[in-house]
């Protein structure tokens, strides 16, 4: 295969980038959804409030943070709120329009674990847990999810249910009482899913440029269905790219840079 | 100055105790990291701790025994991945067994909140169809006596001792919380006891109608240790070591590196060490 000039991983980004509107209100995971949201800004959204759970609103950090709460973040806000007041005002008032989160393992339903692999009071792999993700999966009018694809990632059933996407899908939602829309989005490296109106399964809507359905399905857990109609998706162009780039460079740059010595020191 | 404002060393002894319910609290900003430490160096035992995000300064607390017990909501080395410690500890009992009681970062705010409000719970809308309700008994539910809505419950958080870091403490012990403020003000409200470590004692705090201050009557003891938060951050002061945070995943990887870095870095150190550690790491004024 030809060097498409860009990585899965940038398709993944750069899709995901895509679907943020200029007047979303959007809860902002960290990790692949954070870079997502900040294209997104720097290309065809620049009036987008981005929110951190550390309670920054609006931020426009130059560089990516580390952590919810980076210094970055709170230079660069409107406004820098409480964290009580982040979840209480904020989230549970409804304020939010996306929740975007990563996931340690999804299904296919949009269910989301982030707590632990095995059993819970005798872990295989105790994971960081859910943080604020709990009731951003349920207080955001909708969901989108990033990932990359893998077995252990997307699987048949996950091992905790961190945060309720569909449940066991139809309206399961509605029927424990959420009147928010859930998972509605699932952008990996290879594709873009969405759920099925009915069942609530995410089914395969746009297959990424050298993706192919062998590849979705060997790094999917589950049988995976496709939409009556699959579109391709839109390479990245080349502002994307650039933009995407650069802010990698410089947050990596800012990462690991001479501060490593500071500490090594003493 | 009154006797308010003490030694790390004096504050520590005098307010933490073995048994102790305690939260060193910080969002990923202002983390207690001096205050911790010198915990660490009295060998503190049987301590339940507190935190919403308990990153580095809980692991190498947790790697080194005193743990009996954690209250968290998100267990992670903010940024860079899993608490190594914190694992071994929950997935192999080393050094010890200990007891976790997890929440949401909602359930937890709310928690300190209503400890802070001299309530016995908080109520808020969340857990909905959450695992953490089938394996914490702290989690319940009631019904809303006005529209009938079934809403979480969980009981207020009311430390023994709460331990923050803040930039600014004036002469008669007014604190000076900015930036990311956390959920610190609330940690500290609902504390029997609070021990404010800050970067700098000043005149007055000149600051303006809305800053977030507790004021001296709130606070039990003030230590003045410049860069006590390291490698986290102290917004207008230095930035935060994010290079550090990279650099624990490697040391927490392994029980004999954790430990040599522990007695090099902690136990055969003093509260000094940190404005050296903030050198190169400080914000033009």
């Amino acid at each position: 295969m030809s060097d498409p000039g860009f990585t899965s991983d940038e398709m993944m980004t750069i899709a995901a980038s895509r679907v943020m509107k200029n007047d979303d209100i959007c809860f902002v995971g960290i990790g692949a959804p954070s870079a997502a949201c900040n294209v997104a800004r720097l290309t065809h959204a620049p009036d987008i409030t981005l929110i951190y759970e550390s309670g920054t609103i609006g931020v426009r950090p130059d560089i990516l943070p580390l952590s919810i709460g980076d210094g970055e973040l709170c230079d660069t806000a409107l406004t820098t709120v409480s964290v009580p007041e982040m979840f209480r005002y904020w989230l549970q008032g409804g304020r939010i329009t996306v929740g975007f989160l990563g996931a340690a393992e999804i299904d296919r339903f949009g269910n989301i674990n982030t707590t632990v692999i095995g059993d819970y009071d005798a872990p295989k792999v105790r994971l960081p847990g859910g943080g604020g993700a709990p009731e951003i999966a349920t207080s955001s009018q909708a969901i989108y999810v990033t990932l990359k694809q893998s077995i252990r990632s997307m699987v048949k059933e996950i091992q905790f249910y961190t945060s309720f996407g569909h449940g066991v899908g139809g309206d399961h939602r509605q029927r424990l009482g959420i009147e928010t829309n859930g998972p509605v989005l699932l952008i990996t490296d290879l594709a873009i899913w969405k759920p099925d109106p009915v069942t609530k399964e995410f089914t395969v809507v746009s297959i990424h440029p050298h993706a192919t359905r062998e590849m979705i399905q060997e790094t999917c857990g589950w049988a995976v269905k496709y939409s009556d109609m699959v579109d391709t998706t839109m390479a990245p162009t080349k502002k994307e790219l650039a933009i995407l780039r650069d802010l990698k460079q410089r947050s990596s740059a800012a990462h690991t840079g001479d501060a490593m010595k500071a500490t090594m020191a003493t | 100055m009154t006797e308010k404002f003490t030694s790390l060393n004096k504050a520590v002894a005098q307010n933490l105790h073995d048994g102790d319910t305690v939260a060193f609290e910080g969002f990923t900003h202002l983390i207690p990291y001096a205050a911790a430490h010198e915990a660490i160096r009295q060998g503190l035992k049987d301590l339940t701790l507190i935190r919403m995000t308990p990153d580095v300064i809980y692991d190498q607390m947790i790697g080194m025994g005193m743990a009996r017990k954690l209250v968290f909501s998100y267990a992670g080395n903010p940024g860079v991945g899993l608490l190594r410690r914190l694992r071994d500890a929950v997935e192999m009992s080393w050094p010890k067994t200990i007891e976790i009681e997890e929440h949401s970062h909602s359930a937890m705010a709310n928690a300190y909140e209503a400890g802070a409000s001299g309530l016995p719970m908080a109520v808020f809308r969340g857990y909905l169809g959450a695992g953490l309700a089938d394996v914490n008994s702290n989690i319940k539910s009631v019904t809303c006596p006005f529209s009938g809505e079934t809403l979480a419950a969980v009981p207020a958080i009311r430390p023994d001792v709460t331990f923050i870091h803040a930039q600014k403490a004036d002469k008669k012990g007014n604190i000076l919380i900015e930036g990311i403020v956390g959920v610190q003000k609330e940690a500290a409200l609902a504390a029997q006891r609070v021990v404010v470590i800050v970067e700098e004692v000043v005149d007055t705090l000149d600051t303006h109608a809305n800053a977030t201050i507790l004021p001296h009557w709130t606070v039990t003891n003030i230590c003045h240790v410049a860069g006590g938060s390291h490698p986290s951050y102290a917004h207008g002061h230095y930035i935060r070591d994010n290079a550090a945070y990279l650099e624990w995943d490697k040391i927490a990887a392994d029980r004999k590196v954790f430990l040599a870095w522990m007695a090099e870095n902690v136990l055969q150190a003093t509260p000094e060490v940190f404005s050296q550690r903030i050198a190169t790491l400080k914000v033009a004024s």
